[in-house]
């Protein structure tokens, strides 16, 4: 794979030590000026001023094989807010999404370019483990995937791979993740049958609490109700209200109405590009791109 | 995308400028009812204000039916709201213009007090105000309506110089007094549905711009 100045990739084989050392001097030199704030941010999308950021994006391109999916993304996400990313199928929004924690690593043929920074480190540092990353970065998907196990399993497993086998404790994470999760009063009773025999919304929140059981920093959610029953959608939406107290939320999402429902801050993307990065409250009823207007008003396409 | 929305803001957009319409005429027959000292007109516009109050009632579900059903966004939601205020506006103006038709039903049971020069002359001014006020939410013109917004201080000067005027018949002669008083009214009504008007330009800015612009103290 061809890997050009700025370039990083995706997984630096020991066989490449060199090229991932002057992509460490690239990496370090852009650290020399650490961003906080909003405010020093050099990005142009920093809607907020005073909330300190969790997440700087900057001058970021995406490829699959030949085909570039993000576009000079540059983009702040502020700690404890959630953020949504809306646009239609194919705009990127996804894929950014799953930039956050490398989980496009194990995508072949794909290519990243610019800088991810976690409270001011680059994720994209061949030093940076992408398993840790994925501890602090946890991710709930579209489709609901709790482990053939039971519920208790379900939670308990992620303590478990870091070595945690004191039951006393375990139990305890599990309680509080469920609790965290909104589920606790639901499956107290069947901890310990299969969690395929919960409801999809119980499911969804079970694998939200999985999530949480190893206390991540910031929770990616990739449409997370789209095969949920409005009910579940509901007690899901508000969750992340309560969430965000504690950890970072990113939310992609195709329904607007949840966007504007559950976010602080929505990015709007097309065609791999960040069109319009800005408060939610703006986005939705003075937005200052035509195109996110034509997007949120339904007239797009 | 052509969408089944967008038939159903050009609907909200039509009825409010019948109402408009209708209300503008109100204003006009008043003051025909006064000039003219004729209580047949004064009682038909009394009359057809419970038109204006159907179609302000009408417009009103609209909106919340619109609201509810297609959850507009941005220029729709701002669309959407400032068309349910500027009815109750419109709602209002045709409540004054029935309020001088009272007035001046009671005027023309005694001899005319003056000739009605400033009175006419400021409720011409006032209805060109409400009509480009229309205009502009129609055409969406924030600067047809900031023009609007510059026309109110002529009002409000028409208003005070009338009262002083009358208030000089009052102090000469307490005959007048009952008659002048009512005058005084119906000058005051006229500033209103300037206010009003004031109001709807306001209201066209913000559904343009996205800025309120109410409340603020002009630059």
């Amino acid at each position: 794979m061809e890997i050009g100045q700025n370039s990083i990739e995706k997984s630096v084989s020991p066989a490449k030590t060199t090229n991932a050392k002057s992509l460490r001097l690239v990496v370090e030199t852009r650290q020399t000026n650490p961003v906080k704030t909003f405010s020093d941010s050099q990005t142009t999308h920093s809607p907020l001023t005073d909330v300190p950021a969790k997440i700087v994006i900057r001058d970021m391109n995406f490829f699959y094989g030949t085909v570039q999916a993000l576009k000079d993304v540059n983009m702040t996400v502020p700690a404890n807010k959630v953020t949504a990313f809306i646009g239609p199928s194919g705009c990127g929004k996804s894929t950014l999404l799953r930039c956050l924690n490398r989980l496009n690593d194990l995508v072949d043929g794909t290519r990243i370019e610019g800088t991810i920074l976690l409270d001011e480190e680059n994720i994209y540092r061949p030093e940076v483990d992408a398993t840790d990353l994925r501890t602090r970065v946890g991710m709930v998907f579209q489709k609901i995937n709790p482990f053939p196990k039971t519920v208790w399993q379900n939670v308990a497993y992620g303590p478990q791979l870091q070595k945690i086998r004191k039951r006393a404790i375990l139990d305890d994470i599990v309680e509080t993740s469920l609790q965290r999760a909104g589920l606790w009063e639901e499956v107290k009773d069947r901890l310990h049958a299969s969690a395929l025999g919960l409801s999809g919304g119980q499911q969804q929140r079970l694998c939200i609490a999985r999530a949480l059981a190893v206390n991540p920093e910031v929770l990616l959610l990739d449409e997370p109700c789209s095969a949920l029953d409005p009910i579940s959608t509901g007690r899901i939406e508000e969750l992340l209200h309560t969430l965000k107290e504690r950890l970072t939320v990113v939310i992609v999402t195709h329904n607007m109405q949840q966007a504007a429902r559950v976010s602080d801050l929505t990015g709007f993307f097309l065609l791999g590009e960040l069109i319009e990065f800005d408060d939610t409250k703006k986005i939705f009823t003075n937005p200052g791109d035509s195109r996110t207007e034509d997007y949120v008003t339904g007239r797009f396409g | 995308m052509k969408r089944h929305f967008d038939d159903e803001l050009a609907d909200l957009k039509q009825r409010i400028l019948r109402m408009g319409a209708v209300v503008e005429r109100q204003i006009r027959q008043a003051l025909i009812a006064l000039v003219d000292r004729d209580d047949l007109v004064a009682n038909q516009v009394i009359q057809n204000d419970r038109q204006v109050n159907t179609m302000d009632v009408e417009i009103d579900e609209l909106c919340l039916e619109l609201l509810a059903l297609h959850q507009p966004a941005a220029r729709d939601l701002r669309f959407v709201t400032t068309a349910m205020k500027i009815s109750t506006e419109l709602e209002r103006m045709s409540d004054l213009a029935e309020n001088i038709c009272e007035r001046a039903i009671e005027l023309n049971a005694e001899p005319q007090l003056k000739p009605y020069i400033d009175i006419p002359l400021m409720a011409e001014r006032g209805i060109k105000m409400v009509s480009e006020s229309l205009d502009a939410f129609v055409r969406g013109d924030s600067v047809l309506a900031r023009q609007v917004l510059n026309e109110d201080d002529y009002i409000d000067d028409l208003n005070e110089q009338i009262f002083r005027e009358l208030l000089s018949f009052m102090i000469e002669n307490p005959q007048t007094i009952s008659r002048a008083i009512r005058l005084s009214f119906i000058s005051k009504y006229i500033e209103r549905i300037a206010d009003h008007a004031t109001n709807v330009a306001e209201l066209v800015v913000y559904m343009v711009e996205g800025k309120i612009i109410r409340h603020t103290i002009p630059t």
